[in-house]
């Protein structure tokens, strides 16, 4: 399954590999020999769903597994050297100075306690024989590199006084500080914005590059392998699916998991085959008044100061900052508004005064004519808005058995008080969103993420809504249980004819489903018109910056 | 009709309706508890204990309450041996000829009770504060977390103390020898909330902002019941923990007010009354009179106090395999 086309030594050879995890119910095999080499210069892209054992990879090859894992068989070369039986004083020399690793969150990676200049000091005289002040040039030139501004003045900041992405080139920056041979970096990118993303990805190929080492890339994002990696490595279920040069496998993919998970990438051009969502069936829709109208929405919070026991007692000063600003959009009955933008571009605050979870400090909002924060519309708003969230894991009460769980809008509503009744909906409302009505006796626990988020849904449905806000209903889950939940949405949307405010940072999943889109930046609604439009002739600036930074498959070469 | 499902389907399969008691068993708490001997053998020996001074009336040799089956000749006769009614005391008996086996047995009976009693006051009034203090947030949250960082800046037992002392001043002094042992579990419950009141809150404010409340609040389910159907259940974790180490701390604060000689009443003697009377006795040779009382508290104490640090271990998702 492996070309080593290569005559050179690769940087890195794993051959058989085999992970065991002896747990209490038996042992769980997490690798079922894996085999792959890397070349030096190389970018091996490893991509897979989770659970599909790409991390446990990178762990097994680093010798960071979490016990009790183990490695029971096979083999890891790094530069022909066999480094899986090395003993752990060996192994600590060998990490930093020979492998570089890159991990997902920048946030915890760096220690918020040392500036970032003396974690890099640190890590480059703890392997390079430099002393305090060239170690300290070093660091300098390294953050330059890495595409931070100013570096000899920022290099005594503290972590938390960069951004997220900035944070993450310093991470990079930390992994290629002593020259490794090889970086790991797992899933690097998935923490950041999409803007922010393809800057870090170029910076880390860009480092690489110039230093000629090889990364082995640990993402679930295709888009991201398809930007930067020269081979590509699918893994499902601990083994290695299909893997080859990345034009080849994701325009020609021979395995059928990997031409099921290609087909299960939304993608930012509209298949001209598609239907167009729900439009084509309402021509008098653009004549029908609004269902939903939001109206100079703006909502502030307030920083500090008011906060605390003191504060409160003698009216101290607060800051204020404005998280939405004058935002009005209206939806029609039966259609899709997309809501896109960045962390921390007022999307959710916006979903949460809709929802009617905080008030707006100024603006109104109207669903079927009435105004959700007013006394009258109260009751209507409980009746015909729900809310799916993002983290199916949160959104379900572990406590709860999923048959109380979605009842509990009917009796909150009190809508009947029958048992017999109240079972009859929920086993039809799980049947609805293609679960077995047995599942009404289980804890969530017991499922799966997409089934969880399934259940979030079927309790939404429970009230027979008209409108539901979706915040990124599937960011937390794979790929192809996300095609599967978005599937169910449309389908949903179609026999009901509900409405739905769909907030989320994934451009494709927008251009999907949703009929008109609004672009949101620092609390500001940028733009907002029909998909179609927005998407092809984008007007404003940032949307067009925004568009050009998703990794698409489309753009590989 | 179950979804065409990626290989996560065993949770599907292993889930057929299986029994409460299949289901307790085969649960992390239990599987732990099954791999962990000082957890066995701690709660082997606190339900002994407990079964003991439950059954005392009728597993207790003699009835140490009853005067007329006392023998005063008996006193002081040492364990094991034979006293001048023929009689062997196992544990030999005190200054009035008492069976020491029977009192400790009864007196383990009044620890126990005070202790389970006043820690289930303290955890009613300690989670309902906290619940209320996390759930509302604000002034409320703010006055009383206050209270309990006052309160929590005192040793505990100068707190039941002073309780103890302010009761005896307002109940008239015929019905005092009658209520004691309520105004001790008050007062003893009384000094140990803050521990729970604290622990809820922290654990509420983080349940309070997750999705599911969110989406509780969203369908219009009123404060108080999102706070107890939801919020509650999601904090009770914690809760057993610290119950099951304050019923030892309770247990011992007993004994020390009873020691001190504030706590029940000589006629219905705890385990810290029968250490009072031993310990008049101790330099006049007869150990026995204090020993076998205060080996009973310290086994009882230990052993709760074991199980409580176990139980935290077991429930804590950091250490489990």
């Amino acid at each position: 399954m492996t070309e080593t086309s290569d005559v050179r030594t690769p940087v890195l050879s794993v051959r058989d590999l085999v992970v065991d995890f002896p747990l209490r119910r038996g042992n769980f095999r997490a690798l079922h020999g894996v085999s792959f080499d890397i070349a030096p210069g190389e970018v091996l892209g490893v991509v897979g769903e989770s659970g599909a054992g790409k991390s446990m990879t990178g762990a097994a090859v680093i010798g960071l597994l979490t016990p009790p894992g183990r490695i029971t068989s096979g083999e890891v070369y790094l530069q022909g050297q066999r480094i899986d039986q090395l003993p752990e004083a060996e192994m600590v020399k060998l990490r930093g100075k020979r492998i570089g690793m890159v991990m997902q969150d920048p946030l915890t990676s760096l220690n918020p306690l040392f500036t970032v200049g003396q974690q890099l000091i640190e890590t480059i005289r703890q392997h390079l024989p430099l002393n305090e002040a060239e170690a300290r040039a070093r660091a300098v030139s390294l953050l330059e590199e890495a595409g931070i501004p100013r570096a000899a003045e920022r290099i005594d900041s503290y972590p938390h006084q960069f951004s997220g992405g900035m944070r993450q080139r310093v991470v990079i920056a930390l992994a290629i500080a002593a020259d490794p041979e090889l970086v790991i970096a797992d899933e690097p990118t998935s923490a950041l914005d999409v803007s922010v993303q393809a800057q870090v990805i170029k910076v880390l190929k860009k480092l690489c590059e110039s230093r000629g080492a090889a990364i082995m890339l640990i993402t679930h994002d295709m888009g991201v392998i398809a930007q930067i990696a020269d081979r590509i490595l699918v893994m499902n279920a601990g083994r290695i699916v299909e893997s080859g040069p990345v034009g080849q496998v994701i325009r020609h993919p021979r395995e059928p998991y990997t031409i099921k998970l290609i087909d299960s990438i939304p993608t930012l051009n509209r298949d001209p085959g598609a239907p167009v969502p729900a439009e084509a069936a309402a021509p008098e829709a653009a004549a029908q008044d609004a269902y939903v109208r939001v109206e100079n929405l703006t909502r502030d919070f307030s920083l500090g100061g008011g906060g605390s026991f003191f504060g409160r007692l003698f009216g101290g000063e607060s800051r204020i900052f404005r998280a939405v600003n004058d935002v009005s959009f209206s939806i029609r009955r039966g259609e899709t508004y997309g809501l896109v933008g960045e962390s921390g571009s007022g999307k959710s605050t916006c979903a949460k005064m809709i929802a009617g979870l905080i008030p707006p400090s100024s603006g109104r909002i109207f669903v079927d004519g009435a105004d959700v924060w007013s006394a009258e519309g109260l009751a209507s708003r409980r009746r015909n808005v729900q809310m799916i969230f993002q983290d199916p894991y949160a959104s379900l009460n572990p406590r709860w058995k999923v048959g109380s769980i979605v009842a509990e809008p009917i009796r909150a509503l009190k809508l009947t008080s029958s048992r017999a009744e109240i079972e009859d909906r929920v086993a039809d409302l799980l049947r609805k969103v293609r679960l077995d009505p047995v599942a009404m006796r289980k804890y969530p626990h017991e499922f799966s993420g997409g089934q969880r988020q399934r259940i979030a849904i079927a309790r939404a449905l429970s009230t027979q809504p008209a409108f539901i806000v979706c915040d990124e209903p599937t960011s937390a889950l794979d790929v192809s249980v996300q095609a599967q939940v978005l599937d169910l949405m449309s389908g949903l949307q179609e026999e009901y004819g509900l409405t739905y405010l769909l907030i989320s940072h994934n451009l494709a999943v927008i251009r999907q489903m949703a009929n008109d889109v609004g672009v949101m930046r620092q609390g500001v609604l940028e733009e907002s018109g029909p998909v179609d439009e927005i998407f092809d002739h984008p007007k404003a600036e940032y949307t067009r910056m925004l568009l050009d930074a998703v990794p698409d498959l489309d753009k590989v070469a | 009709m179950a979804e065409a499902s990626p290989p996560e389907a065993p949770v599907e399969a292993a889930a057929p309706a299986r029994g409460f008691r299949a289901r307790l068993w085969d649960s992390d708490v239990f599987w732990s508890w099954r791999h962990h001997p000082v957890a066995i053998v701690s709660s082997l020996v606190a339900l002994t204990l407990i079964l003991a001074a439950v059954l005392a009336p009728w597993i207790a040799p003699h009835d140490p309450f009853n005067p007329a089956t006392l023998q005063l000749m008996d006193g002081f006769t040492p364990p094991g041996e034979a006293a001048m009614s023929g009689t062997v005391y196992r544990f030999g008996t005190d200054d009035q000829g008492r069976d020491l086996l029977s009192t400790i047995l009864y007196g383990s009976r009044v620890s126990l009770f005070v202790g389970f009693a006043a820690t289930l006051f303290s955890m009613t009034l300690g989670v309902s504060l906290g619940l209320f203090a996390g759930y509302r947030g604000g002034l409320a949250d703010t006055i009383i977390m206050r209270v309990a960082d006052v309160q929590l800046s005192f040793p505990a037992i100068l707190i039941a103390l002073l309780i103890f002392g302010v009761a005896q001043g307002v109940i008239p002094p015929n019905k005092q020898e009658s209520m004691a042992i309520w105004v001790l579990i008050f007062a003893i419950g009384l000094a140990n909330w803050a521990q729970f009141a604290r622990t809820v809150r922290g654990a509420a404010m983080v349940e309070r902002q997750k999705d599911y409340v969110s989406a509780a609040r969203i369908m219009g389910v009123p404060g108080p019941s999102i706070a107890f159907r939801h919020v509650l259940p999601n904090v009770l974790g914690p809760v057993l923990v610290i119950a099951t180490i304050s019923l030892a701390l309770a247990i011992i604060e007993e004994a020390t007010l009873s020691y001190l000689g504030v706590g029940v009443p000589p006629t219905q003697p705890s385990l810290g009354t029968l250490i009072r009377i031993g310990q008049r006795f101790l330099f006049s040779g007869e150990w026995w009179i204090l020993f076998f009382p205060a080996l009973m508290l310290i086994l009882l104490a230990l052993s709760v106090n074991l199980l409580g640090d176990w139980l935290r271990d077991a429930l804590n998702p950091k250490l489990r395999q």
